[in-house]
């Protein structure tokens, strides 16, 4: 028999950033036991990276500014696939949850009158988000964390989930271990929250860490719920390139709101080549014009450098493909240049961008305030996930829900720059308030022993394997693998071929995944972690593939060369993925539900 | 392509010893990627941790060539490559294995520090107007990533280890962005002074040169609470008139 600490609590949430934090607290405060279970420490995860800001219509720059346009903005953003009532929601709340932040300690940037201050982003018509500088995650992660801590949350740190347990259709638990010791969990709960991010190390070039390998995806795709809309991958248009090393870490869109230019080699502005007719009414197409509006005037238009991510990412790629690109396959990002315009710019970019000021001088020898940078497109963000209720955010097994990246909706094909802290922070409330509520109205379940017992012994092959020398692979070289497949075959630019072979290298590696051999003991050993994590990489890279083939269009950040334009019909649907009863992935479409008129209205309205 | 010698400590509480490796090195590498590179070729077990790469996490701290750093901050080009770079864990804290250390403490101290608390919203609409200098004074104290390498060095922690009394360089900032927070209304001099030893640093420094996020700790955070304890419980006026205050749990 496996050997198990075990823990129970009322509702356990499974990740720690911003939509597991505020889960956890909205659960704690309704008067409910939480455990709260986090792979690495408290206070690290990827919502520590985000630099931009939160968006959020409290109109504290520009009073032209309210929930509708935010709703608006969102669904243009996503080409009309996101869940409207998802949208809604997240429109109207987001605006409290960023003031209740501010009440917990956060302290964001001011305006002159003392409000909180808010800039410009992509695809976002007013200035929007909230911000301390270009590090908001950490600003919004330590409030949380330093909230949470007294807010009587068990927390786990360090400790990976591995399986969800059921009773019948029900989730009653999870089960995993501890990377200190190696020693399994099994956490008993009436409702358990999956916020655990998202899969960027699917792919080889990345801003995620080695954490964001699909897991919440994967627990609950195992566990019976359904994942949706996965094709849809946003690569952010700005990582960094150069050296390799740092190839992928994030360079924030913040840039560019603060009146950062693109351009390529031959120094032109090549964002204003391609404007999309979704957003040429809200587009200049003179620099001027462009500059003005970074700079809060609120008569002139956004510059073609903020449109969508998708749409940028997409030029980028262009310009490098053509032969236009910066020595190391990129383009150039530039602030250095408002020193033509502002007195005192080398300052005003230091005190504006100084985490990007620092990352770039340390490591790549860049002074941005003195030379432009040289920026590519980096995986960054699923827009797809765990299918979810609107307003509860529980998914199709009773007692199991999902907030933040892992869960699907509120993005649509394409997600704005700032609307993932605000999701974080709306939908963690709402899943925190709901799985305290289903834990109130139910008993604990019953944990099933043999789904137990087969779990760890899983767990635990890599080292038999190892004992009896059967040559394992090893987990490390795997995933590299993997990571170059996917980057090559189901990128920013996909066709039919490409993602059909990926689909068949994708299954030839299953086999070796499942008979990795694992060096040393089970002690804080990442090889053992990295090969357990394989299941869920290969499980959320097929599933990205078979959404990417299913949708035969290009949408948003899905871009297929083979069908350049967007299709009706399939603009009415998204992708559906379920197990099937032979474990196989099954792929189906559902058509979107109707919109209430009152939102078909303010998205008419508001053009 | 070149190569670079490294020399990691793999061990755990009851022991341990130096291992060389051998890697291949390029043009703007850091520590950490070296790190990874041995662990995805040659160490699979090494265990370290990691997440945003980008030194805005504070999860890779250790001791490279001796000195508290950053393994992803820490560039090779930096170093001499002409010998080996070593690497080891942080030394105030409870070896787990190899790199990883047990850092929990800081999160258990942490927790005994009084939290925010707000005074009530000057605002009709029920928040706050906090004028940008005023942010600005305690955001220095709000960057910092919690990667524990001021604990590291601090004396009182690594070489006398008296963790049960004194919370350190790292909390004592925490303390200075709670207390010097435009909003809060909360007192926490007393308990810096009794139950947190704020008296136990003797402002050798040695903290503010490790950061990483170049927080000037012992000037802008750990003197001026210095200070503020000195005033309160030191100044012979206060003292005289704190006699008249029975409600006030704060003893010298």
């Amino acid at each position: 028999m496996a050997q198990y600490e075990q823990y129970e609590h009322d509702v356990v949430v499974i990740g720690a950033g911003g939509a597991g934090l505020r889960a956890a607290i909205e659960a704690a405060a309704a008067g409910v036991s939480v455990g709260l279970v986090c792979k690495s420490l408290l206070g690290k995860a990827h919502t520590v990276m985000a630099e931009g800001g939160i968006a959020a219509a409290m109109a504290n720059v520009d009073e032209r500014d309210n929930w509708k346009v935010h709703f608006a903005d969102t669904m243009r953003g996503g080409q009309y696939i996101n869940n409207a009532r998802m949208a809604e929601l997240h429109a109207k709340e987001a605006p409290d949850r960023v003031r209740e932040l501010e009440a917990w300690g956060a302290l964001f940037d001011r305006t002159q009158d003392g409000r909180i201050l808010q800039r410009n982003f992509g695809g976002h018509q007013y200035p929007r988000l909230a911000h301390v500088g270009d590090r908001t995650g950490l600003e919004m992660i330590r409030t949380l964390q330093d909230h949470g801590i007294h807010q009587g949350l068990d927390v786990h740190m360090e400790c990976t989930i591995i399986a969800l347990l059921k009773e019948g259709e029900r989730v009653v638990g999870a089960f995993g271990y501890d990377r200190e010791r190696g020693r399994f969990r099994l956490f008993r709960a009436k409702a358990v929250v999956l916020a655990t991010g998202g899969i960027g190390r699917a792919f080889k070039v990345t801003s995620n860490s080695w954490e964001y390998t699909g897991d919440g995806h994967t627990l609950a795709y195992d566990a019976g719920a359904e994942l949706m809309d996965m094709e849809f991958v946003q690569f952010h248009p700005t990582g960094m390139i150069w050296p390799l090393s740092v190839r992928g870490i994030l360079v924030t869109e913040g840039v560019r709101g603060e009146g950062g230019i693109l351009f390529n080699n031959d120094r032109k502005r090549f964002m204003f080549d391609d404007i999309p007719d979704l957003y040429r009414a809200q587009t200049t197409d003179d620099p001027e014009e462009g500059w003005r509006y970074t700079q809060g005037d609120q008569d002139a238009r956004r510059p073609p450098e903020l449109l969508t991510r998708d749409h940028v990412a997409r030029c980028i790629v262009r310009e490098i493909r053509e032969g236009r690109g910066s020595p190391h396959g990129g383009v150039y990002l530039d602030i250095s240049w408002i020193k033509e315009k502002l007195p005192n710019a080398a300052e005003h970019i230091q005190r504006k961008l100084p985490s990007m000021y620092h990352q770039f001088k340390q490591l790549a020898n860049i002074d941005i305030t003195k030379e432009p940078m040289e920026v590519g497109p980096t995986t960054h963000y699923v827009m797809g996930g765990i299918r979810v209720d609107a307003d509860t955010q529980m998914s199709c097994v009773p007692g199991l829900f999902a907030a933040g990246e892992c869960a699907a909706g509120l993005h649509g094909a394409n997600r704005l720059g700032g609307n993932s802290l605000s999701d974080l922070l709306v939908f963690g409330q709402r899943a925190g308030e709901y799985a305290a509520r289903f834990a109130q109205e139910h008993d604990g379940g019953k944990i099933n022993e043999e789904q137990v017992e087969a779990i760890a012994q899983w767990a635990l092959e890599p080292f038999a394997r190892a004992e009896s020398h059967t040559d394992g692979a090893n987990a490390f070289q795997l995933q590299y693998a993997l990571q170059e497949h996917m980057q090559d075959l189901v990128g920013i630019v996909r066709n039919e071929k490409d993602m059909a072979s990926a689909l068949d290298l994708i299954e030839q590696m299953k086999k070796p995944a499942a008979n990795i051999s694992v060096m040393g003991n089970r002690e804080y050993n990442p090889g053992w972690h990295t090969g357990l994590d394989l299941h869920n990489l290969l499980t959320v890279a097929e599933a990205v593939t078979r959404s990417g083939l299913f949708r035969k269009e290009s949408r948003g950040a899905h871009f297929r060369e083979d069908f350049p334009d967007r299709d009706e019909a399939l603009g009415k649907v998204n992708t559906i993925l379920r197990k099937g009863p032979d474990g196989e992935m099954q792929v189906t479409q559902e058509t979107i539900p109707d919109m209430p008129d009152e939102l078909k209205q303010i998205i008419e309205e508001i053009r | 392509m070149a190569t670079a010698n490294f020399r990691i400590w793999r061990g755990d509480a009851k022991g341990g010893q130096f291992a060389d490796y051998q890697t291949e090195v390029a043009e703007g590498m850091v520590v950490l990627d070296a790190a990874i590179q041995i662990q995805g070729e040659q160490a699979p077990d090494l265990a370290m941790r990691w997440n945003c790469k980008a030194g805005k996490c504070g999860s890779c701290s250790a001791e490279i060539n001796g000195n508290p750093r950053l393994m992803c901050m820490t560039r090779l080009d930096q170093l001499p490559l002409d010998q080996p770079v070593t690497i080891e864990p942080m030394k105030a804290f409870p070896l787990i294995r190899d790199l990883a250390t047990d850092v929990s403490w800081n999160f258990r101290a942490k927790k005994k520090i009084k939290k925010f608390n707000p005074r009530p919203p000057d605002h009709e609409d029920g928040t706050w107007r906090m004028d940008q200098q005023d942010v600005d004074r305690v955001q220095e104290f709000r960057k910092c990533i919690e990667c524990f390498l001021c604990q590291d060095v601090c004396h009182v922690l690594r070489e006398h280890d008296l963790h049960e009394e004194f919370i350190g360089p790292r909390l004592i900032v925490y303390t200075a962005a709670l207390e010097m927070h435009p909003l809060d209304v909360e007192q926490r001099v007393g308990d810096l002074k009794n139950s947190q030893g704020i008296g136990y640093c003797n402002i050798t420094k040695c903290c503010t040169k490790v950061c990483p996020e170049d927080i000037t700790i012992t000037d802008n955070a750990i003197i001026p609470l210095k200070e503020r304890v000195v005033d309160e419980f030191y100044d012979p006026l206060n003292w005289l008139l704190r006699l008249f205050k029975p409600d006030d749990t704060r003893t010298p």
